[in-house]
């Protein structure tokens, strides 16, 4: 995947092409406004990850220009500022994902990668298929080898968000984001009981479990048989 | 020089203020009123008097053409010289063609004969008097046949008193006026300005860095109470949003000190005693928690002063508790049941609230979380362990509460715990840093609200009163 960054601070920039270099992403850096909107006028990249405080042009007014030139590139902000209402700012500004600085890199990485999914047409399936266990999203239904699994509704988005990105990390606050609509961090460990609750309908008794932890990020659902 | 310099300067001080102002406006007011008034006052009357005077002479002459009628210009001069002798009488005055007197009581100071016939008014003397003495009079002059001039008129006596009583009265009233005035002026000075006066210096003294100094209120409501009102009102407000400031930073200062030490001697540790990669590697780990640690914190110290100061008004909605409650509720209900701590619902139907609903998502879950650490009931109560989200109307208000069953908090403590970094002897044994329920209270304030801690007999009750918006009565009405 082709990535952007567009982060004025040299360090916390350089830091974040390599390690998205390390993940298997090319990445390049420019450091002002301006040269990002530049370079992302110029390459097809899949994903941008804009830092919002820039010199020459700040991240929202980039954005702005970009979505007023109709591209449609999916945008990471980056920002200091994490209140509810600058998150509100930066969304509307044509932001598809807010992180508030600091982060950790693991969910960094795993938004980038949520990102470039949702640009990916295959996403809106009716089906989701891993492993043997399938989601029938008209139908509301889940079944694992062919036997039905009865779930919650709560449960049932649950799932239907690990399987839309299924194969990658997802994090609890992206968790508690999208299938909760709350975005604050959780103090305490809520999103890995339910998770534990789920991965008890849909793992135990199998062969195979597909609901994986990864030890400091989040969860992630995959089928290793395959 | 210098004496006179500062008096120059004393006056330019003097007629700036606005009290010499408003007195000068007010006083050149009141004197051009008076001089209205008055100049009516004498136009009116002289007309009055005018006609009044033209009046006795028409009814004169026609009785002296009576006289002329019957006995000729003879018994006309008999009758003029009779008449002319009684005191306060006529002037009677006939002129032959020469321009000479014939008869008459008064010697006219003007030329007789360039007087045409008509309504005139002239200067006369009385005979027996010297010539500076002048007199006017208003005349009627009548050509006879014979060619003789007749002059009958009165004397303007009266009319000239008049005038001489005006002006006296113009004077009086100006002087009268202009003492008025300066009284007034002295007053607005003394009493109105002066509270003014009285405001500007308190604000300078508050400038000038008393802080806790007021605006003086006089109890008597006026608009300077009110204005001193308002700006003392103003003046708490700014006070308070410095004092969170303040123990913002102070809080900062002390109570990041300590992580970030922890943080510093950690790492220092790991490099001095890690060998191996693998103890290197366990030192960077905890490096990382306790900066995560650190950065919670700091989040939740900036979301609290955010909400002590902000304002939502932007971000406000409509919210239905019964959908917001059972969301949280739903969230948490895994959580509490592996805690051992049933997670009920007690919402009365067909509440809502203008809130954010992320602040109040967060402030609920805070309320969740602390009842899962705190609220497990102690090992002698008989009490079954378990946590109630309610809602329900109050009055004009909203009350969300969260109760636990576990040892509650003694009412010496209830206040104190709401304060930033406060955690009772009991809790420090748990994780957490003491801002779960400033943050809740920052918030319920954020929505014009408060919290309320109260016995839940056992444990303890959190209670979120939250005020009604308008706009959901407007939906009750409609729906």
């Amino acid at each position: 995947m082709k990535i952007l960054v567009v982060e004025d601070d040299a360090d916390a920039g350089r830091y974040l092409v390599r390690a998205l270099g390390e993940s298997g992403h090319i990445a390049d850096l420019a450091a002002d406004g301006e040269a990002g909107l530049e370079m992302a006028m110029a390459g097809s990249y899949d994903v941008l990850i804009i830092d919002r405080m820039l010199p020459k042009r700040d991240g929202l007014s980039l954005i702005m220009a970009l979505r007023a030139d109709k591209r449609t590139t999916p945008v990471l902000i980056l920002s200091a500022l994490g209140q509810v209402d600058d998150r509100v700012l930066g969304l509307r500004a044509g932001g598809d994902d807010y992180l508030t600085k600091p982060y950790a890199f693991t969910e960094c990485l795993a938004r980038v990668e949520a990102l470039a999914r949702r640009q990916n047409p295959q996403s809106a399936q009716l089906i989701y298929r891993v492993g043997d266990l399938e989601l029938d999203r008209l139908a509301h239904r889940v079944t694992r080898g062919g036997e039905d699994i009865l779930l919650q509704p709560r449960e049932f988005r649950l799932l239907e968000y690990l399987m839309r990105h299924a194969g990658q990390v997802v994090t609890r606050t992206m968790l508690l984001e999208n299938v909760w609509d709350y975005h604050f961090d959780p103090q305490t460990n809520v999103i890995d009981v339910h998770i534990s609750r789920l991965r008890g309908k849909i793992d135990r008794g199998q062969g195979a479990s597909l609901l994986h932890t990864v030890r400091g990020a989040g969860y992630m659902i995959r089928d290793n048989g395959r | 020089m210098g004496a006179e310099r500062s008096l120059a300067a004393a006056a330019g001080r003097v007629f700036r203020t606005t009290a010499f102002k408003l007195s000068a406006v007010y006083l050149l007011i009141f004197i051009v009123f008076a001089v209205f008034v008055l100049g009516y006052l004498a136009w009116n009357t002289r007309r009055l008097l005018d006609a009044q005077i033209t009046e006795t002479i028409t009814s004169e002459i026609s009785s002296l053409a009576d006289q002329y009628n019957q006995g000729g210009v003879r018994r006309l001069i008999t009758v003029m010289e009779r008449r002319g002798r009684q005191s306060g009488s006529f002037i009677y005055l006939l002129v032959d063609p020469k321009g000479d007197s014939v008869t008459g009581n008064a010697i006219l100071r003007v030329p007789a004969l360039d007087q045409r016939p008509g309504w005139i008014e002239a200067r006369f003397n009385w005979p027996d008097e010297p010539e500076d003495i002048r007199h006017e009079a208003k005349l009627r002059v009548f050509l006879l046949p014979s060619g003789l001039r007749l002059f009958v008129g009165r004397d303007l006596e009266e009319r000239a008193r008049l005038g001489e009583v005006i002006r006296r009265a113009r004077g009086w009233s100006l002087f009268m006026v202009l003492l008025l005035g300066g009284f007034g002026a002295w007053f607005v000075t003394k009493r109105v300005l002066g509270r003014v006066d009285a405001i500007a210096a308190s604000s300078a003294r508050i400038m000038e860095g008393h802080l806790t100094e007021r605006l003086p209120v006089s109890n008597t409501n006026d608009e300077f109470d009110r204005l001193a009102l308002h700006l003392n009102q103003m003046l708490d407000r700014m006070g308070e949003l410095m004092a969170g400031l303040r123990a913002l930073s102070d809080n900062v200062a002390h109570d990041l000190r300590t992580p970030l030490t922890r943080l510093r001697s950690g790492a220092e540790e790991s490099l001095r005693r890690a060998t191996t990669l693998e103890e290197g590697r366990e030192g960077l780990e905890r490096a990382i928690e306790e900066s995560d640690h650190l950065i919670r914190i700091f989040d939740a110290l900036l979301m609290i002063a955010r909400a002590e100061t902000g304002n939502l008004a932007t971000s406000l909605q409509d919210i239905t508790l019964d959908e917001a409650l059972s969301s949280i509720a739903e969230l948490y209900e895994p959580l509490a049941e592996e805690a051992g701590m049933p997670l009920k619902l007690a919402v009365e139907p067909g509440l809502s609230v203008q809130a954010n609903r992320e602040l109040l998502g967060r402030a609920l879950s805070n309320l969740i979380d602390n009842a899962l650490k705190y609220g497990h009931p102690a090992p002698e109560s008989e009490a079954r362990p378990e946590i109630v989200l309610a809602a329900t109307r109050v009055g004009a208000t909203i009350e969300l509460s969260v109760s636990d069953r576990g040892p509650g908090v003694p009412e010496a403590d209830r206040e104190r715990v709401i304060e930033r970094f406060v955690r009772l002897d009991q809790s420090r044994a748990k994780p957490g840093f003491g801002l779960g329920l400033s943050l809740v209270a920052a918030i319920a304030k954020q929505h014009g609200g408060q919290i309320r801690l109260e016995d839940n007999a056992p444990g303890l009750r959190v209670v979120l009163v939250m005020p009604i918006g308008n706009v959901n009565d407007c939906k009750d009405v409609t729906a």
